[in-house]
């Protein structure tokens, strides 16, 4: 126990030098996150909500933190890039934890697009960033308390009204380090009335022989009748270990769609917390985890009807192999407020070795009695007709299995809007489900800084 | 005369314990067609699922051979690969796995095991539209997914289409008038028929006489609790239809 501790004598004995790194908002959240900490520890399997995986010891291994914001060449960055076919994303990177645009980022952001360093709003657009800045993010949850004492820089988007973005944009988060380390990641996404926005969100890791832990926090306002898409793949090295946090809170009106793939990790925990605050907000949550090894993927989702005719639609589907391990928690809440709520969820998994193992926990709490609300939950095999089947008219068993696999994923890839996105993801899964190691035969590598300035 | 298809001898084979093929013996050769008909329960879909390789069932006792090679030691992709085909009573759903993504792999797949390339795209798509056109099978179906959504007419088409593509050279048709209407009866037993060669040979499972009005077969064995226990020409297939079964189990149960 006390994995917490050597993060707060961190943050007491070098406050300054964060603050030094940091501006705005980020530097006066500290404080409260700080005393919010006070005598609390980090979850771990006897804390509810987190019996199959402990926060606690993704947090207690020696890692450092980047207080004095040592700068990593940015062409180091620059080795990873990932093209999505027939899409030009509108490309930052943030190694480690810190935020680099793409030249033609700069270049081509439409009026009325904001994309930035998160220190740099701070201090530049304080009267955006104060109003939104950790207003979503819950100090009350430990690890989020953590990665406020200790963030010092992130992505900040803004969508002013009736914006439309062409382009999706694109975030490589990339870790980095010589020796072992903590990001405090932070995303923080405010999408005006009207305006339409989606982001793409890609983790990797560069050095697969170091262990490295991600603390992320995102927190997205959508506006009224704004429409905001997050694609978050995690394709990670083993000893990669992610704890990340989104919260969304939607206006009246407004679609979200968060789709999140967990393709390779070590251990990922990610929770979701959506807030439908506004009349006719509609959210289409996805998930998928595809687990060999032994990785450990747990999402957990609180989606709240706080107003009414909202429709939600959680899925989640694992396909865990080997030793791979899986969890999910997932709740509707409909409060007296969500009359005509539809809510759906579904948590569908494959193991596909003896020794997987999934654990799912879904839950419904309506407090109104004018609902259309569902929620199931499947753990099986691969459906052994269909594989013999298969393998009668010649398909050969491994590529039975796989085709089978990556159908069952189909339905997650299809929440996907756009096209060239879901293609690259399809073609990722599939590339995972045969097995390769090297994931992103895509991402070129590329030793000149000339693909972050030149696209 | 020793140019057996398929010889299968003293088969014995079972599920979970409990053994249902009792002794199956029986000599295939090209451009024969053989009706296995019998009451329920006597084995006919073990029999099938046997010599495709389910993997449900345990063969404990005897061989079966498919042109002279050890049938029983193949898997299932690869007894196809060297030419043996099922139709299945039950084709099965696979939803998410598009037809023409299915038939692509089939078909490349064989074309592997004989060390050959993939067929380019062009090729391919000519190949579907000519087997297609065997059974009169709707090209809409081949951007969904296997057999999900389709008819009872359309599943057991597509076996037929799968057949077509795959030119085996010993094809088991189980019930496959099983579910079908008279016309989708005629046009199932239209494309076997035109599909039908002097060096492939067929067992069409079934219940009825009127499949073979349709599939004209040489010889028909009546199976009974996991042994062929009577073998003629098609006459004794108008002979059970007008009797039923009870004067041969009579016969065997004494």
């Amino acid at each position: 126990m006390g994995a917490i501790n050597q993060y707060i004598d961190l943050f007491d004995a070098n406050l300054d030098a964060l603050n030094a790194g940091s501006a705005g908002a980020l530097n006066a959240m500290r404080a409260a996150a700080r005393q919010a900490v006070e005598g609390r520890q980090l979850p771990d399997r006897n804390t509810e909500g987190y019996e199959k995986t402990s926060i606690e010891d993704m947090y207690s291994p020696d890692f450092g933190v980047n207080v004095g914001r040592m700068r990593i060449p940015v062409d180091v960055a620059a080795s990873f890039r990932c093209d999505i076919p027939n899409v030009s994303t509108l490309l930052a990177v943030v190694v480690n934890d810190s935020f680099h645009p793409a030249a033609s980022l700069l270049k081509n952001l439409p009026s009325g697009v904001e994309v930035m360093s998160l220190a740099k709003a701070a201090k530049e657009r304080p009267e955006i960033v104060d109003k939104y800045y950790g207003r979503l993010a819950s100090l009350d949850d430990t690890a989020v308390a953590l990665n406020t004492m200790l963030v010092q820089d992130g992505v900040f988007i803004h969508l002013n009204r009736g914006v439309k973005l062409a382009r999706p944009l694109q975030v490589v988060n990339i870790f980095s380090s010589p020796s072992p380390l903590l990001a405090p990641r932070r995303v923080l996404l405010i999408a005006d009335e009207d305006s339409e926005v989606e982001l793409l969100l890609c983790d990797h890791t560069q050095d697969s022989e170091r262990h490295y832990l991600s603390s992320q926090v995102i927190e997205v306002f959508a506006g009224r009748d704004s429409s905001v898409g997050i694609y978050d793949i995690e394709e990670s090295s083993p000893l990669t270990s992610r704890d990340s946090h989104l919260y969304a809170r939607q206006d009246k009106g407004s679609k979200l769609t968060v789709n999140g793939s967990t393709l390779m990790g070590g251990t990922t925990r990610n929770s979701y917390d959506i807030y439908l605050e506004g009349s006719g907000a509609e959210t289409r949550l996805s998930g998928m985890a595809i687990g060999t090894g032994k990785m450990h993927t747990d999402n957990s989702s609180s989606v709240i009807h706080g107003a009414e005719r909202c429709h939600s639609d959680q899925l989640f589907k694992y396909v865990l192999d080997d030793d791979a391990t899986g969890a999910f928690e997932g709740s509707i809440t409909v409060t007296p407020q969500g009359r005509f709520t539809e809510a759906y969820q579904s948590n569908r998994n494959i193991l596909a070795s003896t020794r997987a193992r999934m654990h799912t926990k879904p839950q419904l709490l309506i407090y109104n009695d004018d609902v259309k609300c569902s929620h199931g939950a499947t753990t099986g095999q691969l459906d052994q007709n269909a594989l013999f089947y298969m393998r009668t008219r010649g398909i050969p068993l491994a590529e039975a299995r796989t085709m089978l696999m990556q159908a069952f994923m189909v339905d997650v890839i299809d929440t996907v809007k756009l096209e060239g996105l879901r293609d690259r993801l399809r073609h990722l899964v599939e590339k995972r489900f045969i097995g390769e190691r090297t994931l992103c035969s895509d991402c070129k590598t590329n030793h000149s800084p000339r693909c972050l300035t030149d696209e | 005369m020793d140019n057996k298809l398929l010889e299968v001898k003293n088969l014995h084979a079972g599920i979970d314990g409990k053994e249902i093929l009792k002794g199956i013996n029986l000599v295939i050769r090209p451009g024969e067609v053989h009706a296995i008909m019998g009451p329920n329960g006597s084995g006919k879909s073990t029999l099938s699922g046997v010599l495709a390789g389910d993997p449900k069932f345990t063969v404990t006792e005897g061989s079966a051979t498919l042109h002279g090679c050890d049938l029983l030691s193949l898997s299932p992709e690869d007894r196809s690969h060297e030419g043996l085909f099922l139709s299945f009573q039950y084709p099965v759903e696979i939803p998410g796995v598009s037809m023409v993504n299915f038939m692509r792999a089939a078909v490349n797949a064989k074309r592997k095991y004989f060390n050959e390339p993939p067929l380019s795209a062009s090729d391919f798509l000519k190949l579907m539209r000519q087997k297609r056109a065997i059974v009169e099978l709707d090209n809409k179906l081949a951007s969904r997914s296997v057999n999900e959504g389709f008819s009872g007419g359309e599943k057991k088409r597509n076996e037929i289409f799968q057949m077509a593509v795959l030119e085996p050279r010993l094809s088991i048709l189980d019930e496959t008038d099983s579910g079908l209407d008279i016309d989708a009866l005629r046009i199932v037993a239209g494309g076997v028929n035109k599909l039908k060669t002097s060096d492939n040979a067929t067992i069409v499972i079934t219940h009825y006489q009127r499949l073979l009005d349709y599939i004209k077969p040489d010889f028909v064995h009546v199976l009974y609790k996991g042994r062929i226990v009577r073998t003629g020409g098609p006459e004794l297939a108008l002979e059970l239809e007008e009797k039923g079964y009870d004067w041969i189990k009579q016969e065997i149960d004494g």
